[in-house]
């Protein structure tokens, strides 16, 4: 595994932080500095609150390499509070309780660890709301 | 003088709770290892999924602590303390992934705490005497700990996960106070784990009466002395719980009523969560507590050592759509033996 690859997309996989374009004020997931909407430059940085839905999902029988130990297990499109979709694996659920629509929120995970002796590498993952409403 | 306080009064100005989902019923082991026959100290514990550890479970804590903040922003914490005995790595702290998943980086002193399950405690009195000095404004100490147990061993039983972060900052504006504090430690060999071993050994009877209960009791009686406060003084106090019969017994020896423990025991629920166990027993009196509550709040760590605070709730917690304890305690889906094997990771696939 490349640690400085990892290393450097740390605050995307930690913290959910993407952009926020300056000039139409869309909301970009994963940061690429240029608003997809109108083509303005943005780099402001800007940090998703990690609420989301379940837009659409596939559950994983035959895993690729490092993630054998998960399955059988989710992956979903998640379609964020703030507009953005993005791509991330779904936790604390069972796969047959995943639906279109189902409430996620955003929680830091292992993704994956390079063996024994390598690094473990966290990042974001999806799971049912936890809060009971008030 | 026993009695800590710091210059400046000191508060809690954020806490968060978290406990995995996983929950492995004591009948569960009792059948597998003694046929039926064990007298079981716990109904059950929590078990951490494939892809949670320390780091990931003290990161979720600490957002809870800061959402219930009101507005604190991650780049004023002075410390991100963690206090565990499972930390991920032998040697990398688990203090800058949290830190990192914050935002509080790169101007905090992150470190990991040790000291068997008083680490948590630890750490927090030491972020009163960072924030009490003027050292920084805010600081966070966390307790949390996914526990090992030999399999068939008493510990297996109980080893459970889960823990608390606390949001240390000034009195003022804060959730609860600490009126003071005391720690109190000797050199007992009650419980260890070499470095390179998976599992840790005990002193089997020797884990009662010379560790645990000598070393509450005696910080606890130090703290009630230094503050002129009788155990009928507060509404709520919290022991480490290693077990459900432990607590209860210590505070009938102090002379507190069930009724004060019995809001704060988990151990039937989540089992012993290590550095997490005191502190999480006391997100759960935070939650239901309400101003002018006092709380007493003793934790243990073998080795061995007890931390004593007494604290005074200033005013009703304002949740901010943040979980409480109890709604991690009650999110809970019950496995067997066999997936528990798998998430220990037991299981070899290649
Ligand atoms: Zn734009």
């Amino acid at each position: 595994m490349e640690v400085a690859r990892f290393w450097r997309t740390t605050g995307q996989r930690y913290q959910l932080t993407g952009e926020i374009c300056p000039n139409c004020g869309n909301k970009i997931f994963p940061p690429r500095d240029v608003c997809p909407t109108c083509e303005h430059e943005a780099k402001t940085a800007y940090t998703f609150s990690g609420k989301g839905e379940v837009y659409s999902y596939s559950t994983i029988h035959a895993a690729p390499e490092g993630f054998e130990k998960y399955v059988p297990y989710t992956v979903a499109l998640v379609r964020l509070q703030e507009g953005p979709l993005i791509t991330a694996q779904l936790t604390d659920v069972d796969t047959h309780e995943v639906k279109v629509g189902m409430p996620v929120e955003m929680v830091t995970r292992v993704l994956r660890e390079d063996g024994e002796r390598g690094m473990l590498v966290y990042g974001y993952k999806f799971r049912p709301a936890v809060a009971s409403p008030r | 003088m026993a009695l800590m306080k710091p210059v400046r009064p000191v508060g809690i100005v954020g806490y968060g709770a978290y406990v995995p989902r996983y929950r492995l019923a004591s009948n569960e082991i009792g059948d597998l290892w003694t046929d039926g026959n064990a007298i079981t100290p716990v109904k059950q514990k929590s078990v951490p999924g494939l892809d949670e550890d320390v780091a990931t479970m003290s990161i979720e804590a600490a957002r809870n602590a800061m959402h219930r903040s009101s507005g604190v922003a991650a780049d004023k914490l002075g410390t991100v303390w963690v206090g565990s005995e499972s930390h991920p790595y032998a040697v990398k702290p688990t203090s800058t992934i949290v830190a990192e998943a914050l935002g509080a980086t790169p101007h905090t002193l992150a470190a990991d705490w040790q000291f068997a399950c008083k680490a948590g405690t630890e750490a927090l009195q030491a972020a009163i005497g960072f924030v009490g000095s003027g050292m920084s404004e805010y600081a966070l100490a966390i307790g949390m700990d996914a526990a090992q147990g030999r399999p068939g061993d008493a510990l297996e039983y109980t080893a459970g996960a889960g823990g608390a972060a606390y949001l240390v900052g000034p009195a003022e504006g804060a959730i609860a106070e600490f009126e003071g504090s005391v720690s109190y430690v000797t050199d007992t060999p009650d419980f260890w784990r070499r470095q390179n071993e998976r599992f840790p050994e005990h002193g089997g009877r020797f884990t009662g009466e010379p560790a645990y209960f000598h070393h509450i009791t005696s910080a606890a009686r130090e703290l009630l002395e230094q503050t002129h406060l009788q155990p009928a003084d507060f509404t709520y106090v919290v022991f480490h719980q290693p077990n459900a019969k432990f607590p209860l017994k210590v505070g009938e020896d102090l002379g507190f009523r069930r009724s004060q423990i019995e809001p704060g025991l988990l151990v039937n629920e989540i089992g012993n969560t290590y550095a997490g166990s005191s502190m999480i027993g006391l997100t759960a009196v935070l939650d239901i507590a309400a101003p002018g509550d006092r709380i007493l709040l003793v934790s243990f760590g073998s080795g061995a050592g007890s931390d004593a605070f007494a604290i005074r709730m200033k005013k009703t917690v304002d949740h901010h759509g943040t979980p409480t304890t109890s709604d991690y305690v009650k999110r809970s889906v019950m496995i067997n033996y066999a997936t528990y094997s798998r998430f220990k990771e037991n299981y070899k696939l290649n």
